[in-house]
């Protein structure tokens, strides 16, 4: 996949006539690869526009500019319907394990669901491609025929990812999939997306702001601030190199759990400014340690710093 | 005992349509003057019960106190009146919640509702009062301060809104601070400034604080002691660097394990990450505590935490083992632990 210049905007609007007033730029000009089989993570706070950018490069929303190219075809161009068939190859999976599952269909209806609209499978056939898909999510066939609200949270989350590989995706964007769970079950759920990944050669899109999650599970990965890509590069590399200085606070942020760990730590002053209206030249200046005047005029480009490690800052590193 | 806080044997209930829920059942932890306590433990192991029995913030019904005692400087918190209570929060033991935005009136300024706790607790004018407010905004680093009194919680960010309450909870300088994962809706950059925050008003007051947490990298940075709770009860207890360099109970051994590290390198894993074997493409697994934690309606026999247990034995499943000593400030509630259990095998 390759997302070029991305941008969503959602306009704030005043007065009861609905005037728009102003934008908040959730993602304003986001470029990056995907290669076949990798799994790309995506980090970031609140508000940098990283969930925006999962769900706009599966069209969930549209956006307001630039190009998503899947395989080759820009999906950007596509009609409804063939944007429909185009769905069978990219998937979500969601956050919130208890909203992203209608509690009124059990188990069984909510993984066969993309398999009747799209017409892959019906009846018995598709009642035993869900057997099949529960016992790959580690649940039991028996399942199917309970409700959402029966199962715990890790349980709702692997029926989440079973009802994403139901139509034997390429590609799925998995958006913050263990925040609401509990520690011990997130470890669970990574172990599975790992496994899937292998057996079924899936590419993945990793959103989330939990940094060693990410890492564990990403090749590449990408730091987003205020809708722009900052870093991007190797997940080793990045977390032992980190060149921006944002991702260098996003790191030194993170508590490790080792109370003999001296650490130097660098914490950011103030707030995250608003999409609304962001800051001038690089949007980081604000909070950035290191900022010269450059930085408050001229926004930085993504550019390679060596060995594909990506970096939008004027420093020299 | 010189304490500041001794919680004995603590059960407290809930009355359901369905039964009695034990959500705190037989817990037992003190914690010293000035010093910072960590309650460690996921869903359902009743740590948020714990805190709110210490404030007496648990409506009963439905909530019932089974059993125990909560003392506060040696007096039993359990056997208040309602008027006590209301003089002891706020004023010698405070709270900060999970959930700034729904924990702060959003009717009422911030400076206004800051200035109620200290005009109730300390007899001050409201013109005092106001700027002892503005002086607590400054202390927990809440730019210009005379004008965020005036602002209401939704015009504040995340972080300054867990300034707000801090200030708030330290306002009328309290013995006791409990923090119920104060820091969990934050974003990391501003969980770490909330930390540094805490620390440094620790430093300056001088307070004992009980964090709760299920993060454990927060329990590391922040904490002297650990006590970590399992479906209602103390499972373990020890300084924090013994609880991390050597877990005694298994549950707390398989949440370290679990838990991935910055720190470590995908593709050499180590033995004391706990690798389960290399998953495809050369990353190391997870190690994983296998099952779920048992609903409180159906716990299991034996020891809570058998079924899930890699090293579960016999006797584990038959009887609950008790909270013992295991060394110098340690104590540990597991059988592999526990002499009685290695007596009684050899005879």
């Amino acid at each position: 996949m390759e997302v070029r210049d991305l941008k969503k905007y959602y306009p704030v609007t005043k007065g009861v006539f609905s005037r728009t007033v102003a934008h908040v730029k959730a993602v304003d000009g986001v470029s990056f690869n995907v290669r076949k089989g990798e799994t790309l993570g995506l980090v970031g706070e609140s508000g940098c526009g990283k969930t925006t950018t999962g769900k706009v490069i599966l069209r969930l929303q549209e956006p307001t500019e630039g190009e998503v190219w899947f395989e080759g075809q820009n999906i950007m161009g596509l009609q409804r319907e063939q944007m429909r068939r185009l769905r069978r190859e990219m998937q979500i999976i969601f956050q919130d394990p208890y909203s992203s599952l209608n509690p009124r269909m059990t188990v069984g209806d909510i993984i066969g669901e993309p398999m009747i609209i799209h017409g892959v499978a019906r009846g018995a056939a598709k009642e035993k491609r869900v057997r099949e898909l529960l016992e790959v999510v580690g649940l039991s066939p028996e399942h199917a025929r309970r409700y959402p609200h029966e199962f715990s949270g890790g349980q709702r989350q692997r029926i989440g990812v079973a009802r994403a590989l139901a139509l034997n995706p390429k590609l799925i964007v998995c958006d913050e999939p263990v925040s609401a769970l509990d520690v011990s079950i997130q470890s669970q759920i990574l172990n599975l997306l790992v496994d899937l990944q292998a057996e079924f050669g899936l590419t993945y899109i990793f959103i989330a702001h939990g940094l060693a999650a990410v890492k564990y599970i990403s090749d590449r990965v990408g730091v987003m601030y205020l809708g722009k890509l900052v870093e991007m590069a190797d997940a080793e590399e990045l977390y032992a190199n980190p060149k921006h200085p944002y991702t260098e606070a996003l790191m030194s942020a993170i508590p490790e759990p080792d109370p003999t760990l001296k650490r130097e730590r660098i914490v950011l002053e103030g707030d995250v400014p608003s999409p609304v209206n962001p800051p001038s030249g690089c949007r980081f200046h604000t909070r950035c340690r290191y900022v010269m005047d450059i930085c408050r005029q001229v926004e930085p480009e993504l550019r390679d710093v060596g060995g594909g490690h990506l970096m939008a800052c004027h420093l020299e590193r | 005992m010189g304490q500041l806080l001794e919680i004995e044997d603590l059960k407290t209930y809930f009355r359901t349509e369905d039964g009695l829920v034990p959500a705190v059942d037989g817990v037992s932890f003190g914690l010293e003057k000035g010093e910072t306590l960590g309650v460690v433990g996921e869903s359902g192991c009743g740590k948020s019960v714990t805190s709110l029995s210490i404030m007496r913030l648990i409506p009963t019904p439905p909530g019932l106190f089974k059993g125990g005692r909560i003392l506060f400087e040696g007096q039993d918190l359990l056997k208040k009146s309602e008027a006590d209570m209301r003089r002891i929060r706020g004023n010698d033991i405070s709270m900060i919640f999970q959930e700034p935005m729904t924990s702060l009136n959003p009717v009422f300024t911030v400076g206004d509702q800051i200035a109620e706790a200290i005009q109730l607790h300390q007899g001050k004018s409201r013109q005092e009062a106001m700027e002892r407010t503005v002086e607590m905004l400054r202390l927990v680093g809440i730019p210009a301060p005379e004008k965020r009194v005036h602002e209401y919680p939704h015009q504040m960010s995340g972080g300054m809104r867990q300034r707000a309450m801090i200030a708030m909870a330290l306002s009328c300088e309290p013995r006791l601070l409990i923090a119920d994962e104060p820091t969990t809706a934050l974003d990391v950059t501003i969980q770490a400034q909330i930390l540094e925050l805490m620390k440094k008003l620790k430093r300056e007051l001088g307070m004992a604080i009980m964090l709760i947490t299920h993060d454990l990298g927060v329990v590391a940075e922040m904490c002297e002691r650990v006590v970590v709770m399992y479906a209602g009860k103390v499972v373990e207890e020890a300084d924090v660097i013994s609880l991390f360099q050597k877990p005694l109970h298994p549950y707390t051994e398989g949440l370290l394990k679990s838990i991935p590290r910055l720190s470590a390198s995908r593709a050499a894993g180590t033995a004391a990450l706990g690798a389960t074997g290399t998953a495809p493409g050369g990353r190391e697994k997870l190690h994983v505590i296998e099952g779920v934690v048992p609903n409180p309606q159906r716990l299991p026999s034996g020891c809570r935490f058998h079924p899930r247990c890699p090293y579960a034995q016999d006797i584990c499943r038959t009887e609950e083992p008790p909270l013992l000593e295991a060394g110098p400030g340690r104590q540990v509630a597991c059988w592999l632990h526990n002499e009685v259990s290695l007596k009684g095998a050899a005879s």
